[in-house]
């Protein structure tokens, strides 16, 4: 694009000046993947490195005597505080979390969406804007009633717990976690489905209506079926959320076995009891990082649409 | 679109007319609201109900544990208080000078690099497909680990410094991290880091989408390439701006793991963010309703520059 206008006459020039351009350009270009890939670089090297060669070594060479040790000591015996079990049992903690909170807000999402879109009602749209503004709140303004009511409802899960034998998952806090998740997810999900179903024909709708096929037939054998792509997208993009969460896994489940795997990384390297084992460090973040890191390597695409879709609102 | 032949197929036989018709067909009617009932419901509930809860109680005196007795607006008149409280710095006038710069430079920085490394990238570049995922890698990450990694990326004893002064820089010097007036830049570097490859993807994605028969209209004009960008390109970039102003400044407000992961709120909490301040006041020190107030003025903020943009995009789709 930059030398189309070159006029014949000063072809030879302006083909040096091209490869010069060109070497810029990709000079530039180089740089700025040295900067992007240059932390992961060092944190995956630092992992793989013993203690000996992180003092003495230099950060960005590559580790002379690999080892996976640094690794197994984050999955299984690094400290977070005073227990030390490793990053396993919160990693599962996450997995727990994760899964069920990303299915209900995909499912509740894709239903929403289809009744905001196919079936209409007076004030859909008011309906929309309110849950679309739902995603864009700093969730500190709802962090502290939110907190009182999990609060509320962990003592009455133990009230029932005496009364009934069984707590209903009132109190635990990957089921509160679960909840919480779902709920500030909404506004999300819908808007996904919301726009994709936008362009869906609302004629097919139409004329499976008049064929007699209910409200769920239509959902389930029509619209569903028709939706692979926006599921893919809005499971990314809960999940990614969703692992990534800080803020309210800290609220609502900061410490103790029930963490999730972002507080108890963030525990880990802040634990200053001993000598700080920056390899494990490294080790327990990378651990942390994969499920993320490899979503978006097999599916990019769908990762970066979600992304947008996310970000272009409306 | 063979499945909807086929299911249309399949269920004619549900029509009839018994009595009970008129209730099945009302029931019908209502079914749709009945689905959205629940999400709606939470959502007023969890979102706006606890909004007005947080609101209240900002106006009450509570410490440790909620209270509900209105004690008038005292929260408020502290944080203004604060507001001007300079010297020393209170934590607020620290976490809103933080945010000043924190939010202006992340903003400005990411709109300026995603849009350079967009033009770069929209130039025919052989290896597109390879430097466009390393640009946008960093977002797929948590801010827990990305301030984990820059933690030790910044350490002056461990990382950069270090580093540079074993290829003999030895008079190359960078505690930032460790500085109490520098750290916050810190948090600016480690943001642009995660987000600025996000917004290179949007602006591509604008760039891509312009209509190439302008751009040789205006080569054949004789335009040079930076006129070309500069008068024609980037304008028609302008809902790309707004877009990615909008996600950043609100990415901006919420941050709060970056913070603590990179620099745990830096040497006194120095490195304090409005998000901080509100979990530290709120979960820490006590001072729920000052905690309050404080997430209260935050909501504010993102509300003045979100509701706007919601209301023009939803009456522009429904024109």
């Amino acid at each position: 694009m930059s030398a189309v206008a070159s006029p014949a006459g000063q072809v030879a020039s302006g083909a040096r000046a091209r490869t010069l351009n060109r070497i810029v350009i990709y000079g530039l270009l180089a740089l700025f993947a040295i900067f992007y890939l240059m932390p992961l670089f060092v944190m995956l090297v630092t992992s793989f490195k013993t203690m000996d060669e992180i003092q003495n070594g230099n950060m960005l060479s590559l580790p002379h005597a690999p080892t996976f040790a640094p690794w197994i000591k984050a999955w299984s015996e690094v400290c977070s505080g005073l227990t030390c079990v490793g990053m396993k049992g919160y990693f599962w903690n996450s997995i727990k979390m994760v899964v069920p909170a990303v299915l209900i807000s995909t499912l509740l999402g894709a239903l929403n969406g289809y009744v905001l879109t196919k079936w209409r009602f007076r004030g859909h749209t008011l309906v929309f804007a309110m849950m679309l503004f739902a995603c864009f709140i700093p969730f500190q303004s709802v962090l502290l009633p939110m907190a009182t009511i999990l609060g509320s409802l962990g003592r009455f899960g133990v009230t029932l717990q005496n009364a009934t034998g069984f707590n209903f998952g009132l109190g635990n806090s990957t089921v509160n976690l679960v909840f919480v998740h779902v709920v500030y997810g909404l506004g999300f999900t819908t808007l996904f489905f919301r726009n994709y179903y936008e362009a869906f024909p609302t004629e097919l709708v139409k004329a499976a209506q008049v064929d007699g096929a209910s409200f769920f037939q239509i959902f389930r054998r029509i619209m569903l079926p028709n939706s692979l792509p926006i599921i893919v997208v809005t499971v990314i993009y809960q999940f990614t959320n969703i692992w990534n969460d800080f803020l309210f896994a800290s609220a609502y489940a900061g410490s103790g076995d029930v963490m999730p795997m972002t507080v108890a990384l963030n525990n880990v390297v802040n634990t200053s009891t001993g000598v700080v084992e920056y390899n494990v460090n490294m080790a327990a973040a990378m651990i942390a990082a994969l499920p993320t890191l490899i979503v978006y390597v097999v599916a990019g695409r769908y990762f970066v649409r979600g992304l947008m879709a996310g970000a272009v609102k409306g | 679109m063979s499945t909807v032949a086929e299911t249309q197929i399949k269920l004619t036989p549900e029509h009839d007319a018994r009595p009970g018709a008129t209730v099945r067909s009302w029931l019908q009617d209502l079914l749709p609201k009945i689905v959205l009932a629940p999400s709606f419901a939470a959502t007023i509930v969890f979102v706006y109900g606890f909004i007005l809860w947080t609101i209240y109680l900002s106006f009450t005196n509570s410490k440790t544990f909620p209270s509900y007795d209105i004690t008038g607006a005292r929260a408020y008149q502290r944080l203004w208080r604060w507001t001007f409280e300079s010297d020393p710095p209170s934590s607020w006038y620290t976490s809103i000078t933080n945010m000043g710069i924190f939010g202006f430079l992340y903003i400005l920085i990411c709109l300026a690099l995603g849009l350079f490394l967009a033009i770069l990238l929209d130039q025919k570049i052989r290896g597109e497909g390879v430097l466009r995922p390393i640009y946008l890698y960093p977002m797929a990450l948590s801010f827990i680990v990305t301030g984990v990694a820059w933690k030790w990326f910044l350490d002056p004893g461990l990382g950069l410094e270090q580093t540079l002064h074993q290829w003999g820089w030895t008079s190359f010097h960078f505690d930032w991290i460790k500085n109490k007036d520098f750290v916050i830049y810190t948090v600016v570097i480690a943001g642009v880091w995660q987000a600025s490859g996000f917004v290179m993807a949007m602006f591509l994605a604008g760039l891509r989408g312009i209509d190439g028969e302008i751009m040789k209209a205006a080569q054949i004009d004789g335009a040079s390439t930076f006129q070309l960008y500069r008068r024609i390109v980037i304008p028609l970039l302008r809902p790309v701006f707004l877009s990615a102003f909008i996600v950043l400044a609100h990415l901006a407000i919420k941050s709060y793991d970056l913070v603590v992961a990179l620099t745990s709120g830096g040497p006194g909490g120095s490195a304090w963010l409005p998000s901080n301040f509100m979990y530290e006041f709120t979960f820490k020190r006590n001072e729920m309703a000052v905690g309050s107030a404080s997430a209260v003025i935050m909501l504010m903020t993102i509300t003045a520059i979100i509701v706007p943009y919601l209301y023009s995009e939803l009456r522009e789709k429904s024109r």
